[in-house]
């Protein structure tokens, strides 16, 4: 089901962990639909006085195809000044893996929500004006999170209650 | 290419080679068609029926309650749909939240229909309580259908108790017993109806059986010829039926040994699995099938781990989300209060008949490390019970 490349990059994954020292995370996705990814990114200045994406690193909690595009989200993003980054989309990194499962395109775009959200996450912090279209994604990506939060509502209160009581001993473990 | 360990048998199981060998001459010389005349007509109907005499005899039955089908979940259909539409009067249904989707597929179809249809909760370890389902008899209830033992968890169900309580009511009892047949002995006595299927237990896809009590009256699925008395038309599948009863043969024939071996593996996964840090068991520790064992591991998503162990040429199998098509956690985990984000993280290892020691060594050598290296790549990091993620 899987193409060879996105095996590959499961298999040897790209950037993948947490930078010693970022500028910014792109935090997306919810533990209740099984997916999260947490991307780090360092911004710095080029030769020609360009911010660019110096380096990039990523955390996820996820599938094959959820693991493969972070590693290619984070190769394609690397190097790139930020205006380059702002234009990576989920479809550019699904067709670089050679495409994805159709139930799997999801991964593809929480990719490109991740690098969306650590761009805008740094342009925010550093009191910068925000691209328009940076905005609208990150404001379609919040509501997108929030409506989870709100499907799931139920098995969070679940969870967190289970968490309050701390582990519970089962009859049969 | 190494050498597959395949520890994924509740999916399916290799066809035995005895069941290939019995199989291969309805194949090749006996191919007549069992309603024909002539000698090889008739070869083939006496294969079908001393078949049909074997698999009732594991069961203690008459050959005359053995309806071959395509498979159980034909059976499963056949039973629950089967039985409604002899229903004149009575309208409603029980069945468990933990179901196969055979059986929960059909009863939702059910209800469609405008049937009334009771799913049962579970405990944590996934059983219906049978006080329980003695509350939610009523007078219009038909059909309990609870089954044997579960394909995810191995949890076993009270099949003894909950067939006497339909029994003092009078509802017909259906079992799918498609895991647990040829694995556990089941209490026949206490049950109506009964799906199994050929390819759990080393026999060929595509052939089931549904155990029809005496007396029990079903509408057929399917019209045609009036094959199996008119209760499921179509040619029979000789090679089917025939590899399943040499299936069921060896299966029961090793009832003595074979399970207790799985059940000895099933222990040491479980021994060695919990000793992973953040690791639960997903069932029942000793009420459960010997062969199927599940377990969640919080900050990990299941299909990643099946695919690291399938690099490592260990097949399994898990119940994530994203290993669905509708991108659902397993509805078995979620009924026994397995929390989300562990629900997520699950491993299901299922043992067969050829299943060595040495296979479950190299799965309990790989499995730490492969779960570590998820582990690392994860935003989550494993200790709190919400798994909450931390920079």
């Amino acid at each position: 089901m899987y193409t060879d490349r996105v095996i590959d990059h499961f298999r040897h994954p790209h950037n993948m962990g947490r930078l010693a020292e970022y500028s910014a995370i792109g935090k997306v996705g919810n533990i209740v639909c099984g997916d999260v990814m947490w991307l780090y990114i360092k911004v710095e200045k080029d030769a020609q006085g360009r911010e660019t994406i110096a380096d990039i690193s990523w955390e996820t909690f996820g599938c094959t195809a959820a693991i493969a595009t972070s590693s290619m989200v984070s190769a394609l993003a690397k190097g790139k000044t930020l205006d380059e980054a702002i234009a990576i989309t989920n479809r550019d990194v699904a067709q670089e893996l050679g495409g994805l499962p159709p139930v799997k395109m999801h991964c593809s775009a929480l990719a490109a929500d991740a690098l969306n959200e650590a761009i805008y996450a740094y342009l925010s912090a550093a009191g910068r004006e925000i691209p328009p279209a940076l905005v609208r994604r990150h404001e379609r990506i919040q509501k997108e999170m929030a409506a989870i939060e709100k499907r799931y509502e139920a098995f969070l209160k679940k969870d967190e209650a289970q968490a309050a009581e701390g582990p519970k001993e089962d009859a049969c473990a | 290419m190494l050498k597959t360990i395949y520890l994924d048998n509740s999916a399916t199981t290799p066809v035995a080679p005895e069941v290939l060998e019995a199989m291969l001459p309805y194949f090749r010389t006996d191919y007549g068609n069992a309603s024909s005349l002539h000698a090889l007509g008739q070869t083939a109907r006496r294969a079908i029926e001393r078949a049909r005499e074997e698999i009732a005899a594991t069961l203690g039955a008459s050959p005359g309650e053995i309806v071959f089908t395509s498979g159980a979940t034909e059976a499963d259909n056949l039973a629950i749909k089967g039985l409604a539409w002899t229903e004149k009067q009575k309208r409603h249904v029980i069945t468990s939240r933990v179901e196969h989707p055979a059986v929960l597929r059909t009863c939702e179809w059910l209800e469609s229909q405008g049937y009334d249809v009771t799913f049962l909760d579970v405990d944590a370890a996934g059983r219906v309580d049978p006080e329980e389902l003695a509350a939610a008899l009523r007078d219009d209830t038909f059909l309990v259908t609870i089954m044997a033992g579960n394909n995810e968890i191995g949890t076993l169900q009270p099949i003894e108790r909950i067939g006497a309580l339909c029994r003092e009511r009078g509802v017909t009892f259906h079992t799918d017993a498609v895991q647990a047949y040829g694995k556990v002995p089941i209490p026949v006595h206490a049950v109506d109806l009964l799906s199994a299927s050929a390819h759990k237990l080393h026999g060929p896809k595509g052939v089931g059986f549904l155990y029809v009590r005496d007396g029990t009256k079903l509408l057929p699925l399917v019209h045609g010829g009036g094959h199996e008395g008119g209760r499921r038309s179509g040619t029979e599948n000789t090679p089917g039926i025939v590899g399943f009863a040499k299936a069921a043969a060896l299966a029961f024939g090793e009832l003595a040994s074979t399970p207790k071996r799985m059940r000895g593996f099933r222990d040491r996964l479980i021994d060695a699995i919990t000793q992973i840090p953040s690791t639960r068991l997903n069932g029942h520790r000793t009420e459960s099938l010997p062969h199927i064992a599940n377990f969640s591991f919080q900050a990990i998503e299941g299909e990643s781990l099946v695919m690291r162990l399938d690099e490592h040429g260990i097949a399994t199998s898990t119940g994530s989300a994203c290993s669905s098509p509708d991108l659902e956690p397993s509805h078995v985990l979620l009924a026994i209060g397995v929390p989300l984000s562990m629900a997520h993280g699950s491993l299901r290892v299922s043992t067969g008949r050829q299943t060595t020691s040495e296979e479950i060594d190299a799965l309990l050598e790989v499995l730490p490390t492969v779960v570590e290296e998820l582990r690392a790549i994860s935003p989550f990091k494993v200790g709190d019970a919400r798994c909450t993620p931390t920079e």
